[in-house]
């Protein structure tokens, strides 16, 4: 009885809209044209579209890329915070996290403009020409481009996973850090062996947000390169978004949506399983 | 065990309702156009409480005349059913006609949908009126410029948008940068190559072109398209006898992209936005530009405009050494017209709609230098010679062919657009590229 308003709230909120999305994706049509009831006929074309299977490797790699690159430089910017900076690492702490306020849109018209080549060259072409190098098309190339929104998006993000690891970092107790600094533990050994393992849990909720973060992409890359150059930076949301609102086809974009949330809880669930059978190997 | 149970309780009870929603929701909008918010019109078009019009934020002269005309010819029109005007970005245009039809809410008049297979699924809805019918009613059905509306039949398969806008399209060139050069108009594709490729040497980019719109390429494709194999070589492959990826029209594609491979569209050009392709041209930094007549507004704006009205040329898109088409049929098109709503045009709009075809024409050429299809009313003096070339133009063609992505649905636009900039900068081949594009089109064409 406790829970009945929460649950209630939960289902209206949460579990409605997502099984109504999950019944259009049985449907064809649009808004104009009337829904129809076609089976799985939108699962079935999801197997077979080139583009979801672009747009599903494009996501991947992205989410995989940038969670190593945010949770990475997130840690060790938490670990500079505690063991070098100390007390005076809050000005440092609040530049960087700095960008994560920023909206997103102005960050990739700033980033466009930083690799632009035309009309006007940007600082990243102006800089390559002083030193003697012809500019670069950087958001002609899929490579290039995907490589410009990845930095992007860890200078964006950095700063947040450092003060969410950081948060996890001052909890370690002072005293069994000095106790493992008595029996001999410095430097990347004491990180190693005693840093991380307490700080697991919350690293490990920082790789489940940033992995769920990156899954869903769509902003950023929509203001910074619109899934260009072609398809080739076109995540599964923004070709969902396309093929709903611009494509008319609700229901298939509903089916990409429904992959979206199958990839999610899929990653979500093997890394709290993974996370759960190392703890009970631990215990 | 009271607490498994309990749980595996709660887990059906959440599977049933599931499952119940899933099938509420597929079938709930099952079994024709219920979802399209289609009420029943055997209670006639009926006058909304005002003359709301719906258009792309992009688009200032539609707006922009008709306030004119609500304070000076149709001030009684507006008296009765006041104008008043909503604007959303042309990208969530289509996505708001769908929500507004799924509403039984659109506007007394609208602009048409990004791509003619939205204004079509509209028509097949019974929401857009049949203009023949209604302007044949209202004793304006002559108004109309025959070219224009030849235009729009073979678009939407039926009058069913108006000509706001009337336009051909073509390569306008610098006249002084031509004479400079000592270059004369080109008539052929060859020419055209040839007198980029000198125009290149002498450090001059020779085209402006928008890449991130894309279509200002895949016009080039089409042109060429209707140069070698004729004016019927895109309804070919929307009927389904021809498709994109055959040799012969891959060969349209290759030709474009060897102009990007020489760098002729200038550097970056996938990051060049339309704004910045037109004021390259119109501030001489570039030799020619592949365009519609609509960009003659911005010609005719002098702080735009610094090569000067004077200095600017307007030729049609060169033969093909051998080919079927001909010079003289130039691409048409009505831009992104504007039409209007079967269930609100009750008498009071239908007035609005006879006092727009009378005077919009006159108004539109007087105020913004832009055609429509709409025959003017009275003339207009302090032509340009390039606007008067260009009238002459239009009344002399004998016929029209269409645009790149005319025929096709709108995914395909999509992909066709955002592929031209790979196309010539060279991260996409031309087969590539005609199969990417025929892959998007529906199974029937």
């Amino acid at each position: 009885m406790l829970v009945g308003p929460a649950l209630l709230i939960y289902t209206a909120v949460m579990l409605v809209p997502v099984f109504w999305s999950a019944g259009y994706s049985l449907t064809s049509g649009n808004a104009i044209t009337g829904y129809h009831f076609t089976g799985l006929a939108n699962i079935r074309h999801l197997a077979s579209d080139p583009n979801v299977r672009t747009a599903l490797w494009f996501t991947l790699r992205y989410a995989v890329v940038l969670t190593i690159g945010q949770v990475l430089l997130g840690y060790l910017l938490a670990l500079f915070y505690v063991f070098a900076l100390r007390r005076a690492s809050a000005v440092i702490r609040t530049l960087i996290f700095f960008p994560v306020v920023l909206p997103t849109v102005a960050v990739a018209l700033m980033f466009g403009r930083l690799f632009a080549i035309a009309p006007v060259e940007g600082p990243v072409n102006s800089f390559l020409n002083l030193i003697g190098y012809h500019s670069v098309d950087w958001f002609s190339s899929p490579s290039h481009a995907f490589w410009i929104i990845i930095t992007m998006d860890i200078w964006r993000s950095m700063g947040f996973y450092a003060v969410l690891l950081y948060a996890g970092l001052i909890d370690i107790p002072e005293t069994m850090m000095e106790a493992a600094r008595i029996d001999g533990a410095t430097g990347f050994r004491l990180v190693r062996h005693i840093v991380i393992p307490l700080s697991f849990p919350v690293l490990l909720s920082a790789i489940i947000f940033s992995i769920n973060g990156t899954l869903k992409v769509f902003d950023s890359i929509l203001a910074l390169t619109n899934g260009g150059p072609g398809n080739a930076t076109t995540p599964l949301t923004l070709y969902m978004f396309n093929t709903s609102f611009s494509y008319g086809e609700y229901g298939y974009g509903a089916a990409i949506a429904l992959l979206l949330t199958v990839m999610c809880l899929i990653v979500t669930v093997t890394l709290y399983r993974w996370s759960r059978a190392d703890q009970q190997q631990a215990a | 065990m009271l607490n498994v149970s309990r749980d595996r309780r709660l887990h059906a009870g959440l599977a049933g309702m599931a499952m119940l929603l899933v099938a509420a929701t597929a079938c709930g909008g099952g079994g024709g156009n219920s979802g399209g918010g289609q009420a029943s019109t055997s209670a006639g078009p009926r006058d909304p409480s005002a003359f709301t019009v719906l258009s792309n934020a992009e688009n200032t002269t539609v707006p922009g005349e008709l306030r004119k005309l609500a304070a000076g010819a149709c001030a009684a029109e507006n008296t009765a059913l006041p104008l008043q005007i909503q604007t959303v970005p042309q990208t969530s245009l289509d996505q708001k006609l769908q929500l507004l039809a799924g509403q039984n809410a659109l506007p007394a008049m609208f602009a048409a949908g990004n791509a003619p297979a939205t204004t079509k699924a509209l028509v097949k809805a019974g929401d857009i009126a049949n203009l023949q019918t209604e302007l044949t009613k209202l004793g304006v059905a002559n108004d109309v410029e025959p070219a224009a509306l030849s235009t729009i039949q073979n678009l939407y398969g039926g009058f069913y948008v108006v000509p706001d806008e009337f336009n051909i399209e073509g390569i306008f060139y610098n006249k002084k940068i031509f004479a400079q050069e000592h270059i004369s108009v080109p008539q052929t594709w060859d020419q055209l190559v040839s007198d980029a490729a000198r125009l290149h040497g002498q450090g001059i980019q020779p085209f402006s072109a928008s890449g991130q719109q894309g279509w200002p390429i895949t016009r080039l494709i089409s042109g060429y398209l209707y140069r070698s194999l004729g004016p019927d070589a895109l309804s070919a492959v929307a009927s389904g006898t021809a498709k994109l990826s055959d040799p012969r029209y891959v060969q349209a594609a290759q030709a474009v992209a060897a102009l990007g491979a020489k760098g002729y569209f200038g550097k970056g050009v996938e990051s060049i936005d339309y704004d910045t392709s037109v004021n390259t041209f119109l501030t001489g930094k570039a030799a020619m530009l592949y365009m519609g007549t609509w960009v003659l507004a911005n010609i005719s704006d002098p702080k735009a405009d610094t090569v000067g009205a004077g200095n600017i040329g307007f030729m049609p898109f060169p033969t093909v050494a051998g080919g079927a088409g001909n010079i003289d049929q130039y691409p048409a098109n009505v831009g992104l017209p504007f039409t209007f709503g079967a269930k609100t045009l009750g008498p009071k709009v239908s007035a609005w709609l006879k006092c727009f075809v009378q005077n919009y024409g006159t108004g539109v050429l007087k105020d913004y230098g832009t055609y429509s299809g709409f025959t003017p009313g009275t003339p207009v003096a302090g032509l340009s010679a390039l606007q008067t070339q260009v009238q002459q133009t239009m009344a002399s063609s004998k016929q029209s062919v269409l645009w790149f992505e005319a025929l096709f649905s709108t995914q395909a636009t999509t992909v066709s657009q955002q592929n031209a900039a790979p196309l010539v900068n060279g991260s996409m081949s031309p087969g590539a590229f005609m199969n990417t594009v025929q892959a998007a089109l529906p199974p029937s064409g």
